[in-house]
């Protein structure tokens, strides 16, 4: 049986990846990708806190419950804008959005 | 897992970094499984593997009208991002291993009948939270995604 650190090492590769696709890739949809990756890494580190205490308590698989909704949220919303954008921009490029720079 | 998500962010295409994305969450949900956890487990694969992955798919689909030329997939900080997130990598790993769990060890599977319970007693007030805050989401998002100038479409 892998141990705790075990878990929490994939759950920090996991979350630097979500963390080096969202400050690199330059497709807005990817960037979305990559902060449920993120939000994926931090749940597996709170399942796996869950599963390691004593005890018994509940605590942390209700929250992943909850991050997961929240996720879920976040992503039809962040869709909808991204979707929004490229409709009026024509691209999904994060580049091509300098409006404001100019 | 981490091949599957390693893929995600550095495929060139959207749509293969997409379907790497489905197969790092199907991992995932392995995992928690084998955290003993299976209703998170379900969980993870109804709504990340049926709902967000096929929203993710639908969004691309939608927006890539078929270029057949992709554009360079970084940008031009990527070696800026590549030191940002080894960095974290180091530092959570550091505090991972660092710190003393006290032994911790494994408790019991994880039971649906206990959790269900747990939410609807315990947490019912973030559980109601969390229905607005999805129904403020359905709203906006289609607010957001709706097609505007509706008389302009009709002349």
């Amino acid at each position: 049986m892998p141990s705790l650190s075990a878990y929490l090492v994939v759950s920090a590769l996991l979350f630097s990846l979500g963390a080096f696709g969202f400050l690199a890739r330059r497709n807005a949809i990817l960037m979305l990708i990559s902060i449920e990756l993120m939000l994926n890494a931090v749940n597996l580190s709170l399942v796996a806190f869950n599963a390691y205490q004593p005890g018994g308590s509940l605590n942390g698989a209700v929250f992943a419950l909850m991050v997961m909704a929240v996720a879920a949220a976040e992503a039809t919303v962040g869709l909808a804008l991204v979707i929004a954008i490229i409709r009026t921009r024509q691209t999904p490029e994060v580049d091509e959005y300098s409006d404001l720079k100019e | 897992m981490v091949g599957g998500g390693l893929a995600v962010v550095t495929l060139r295409n959207v749509i293969h970094s997409a379907v790497a994305m489905m197969v790092c969450f199907g991992s995932l949900a392995g995992m928690y499984a084998l955290l003993g956890a299976p209703i998170i487990a379900a969980a993870q694969v109804l709504i990340y593997l049926g709902a967000i992955s096929v929203l993710i798919l639908f969004a691309i689909m939608l927006t890539q009208a078929g270029d057949a030329s992709l554009p360079a997939p970084f940008h031009r900080q990527v070696w800026l991002a590549v030191v940002a997130a080894v960095a974290v990598f180091g530092l959570i790993v550091w505090g991972a291993v660092q710190t003393d769990w006290h032994g911790a060890t494994r408790a019991t599977v994880l039971g649906l009948t206990a959790i269900a319970q747990a939410i609807f007693t315990t947490y019912a007030l973030p559980f109601e939270v969390l229905a607005f805050l999805l129904l403020a989401a359905i709203i906006g998002s289609i607010f957001l995604a709706r097609r505007p100038e509706e008389d302009e479409r009709a002349s």
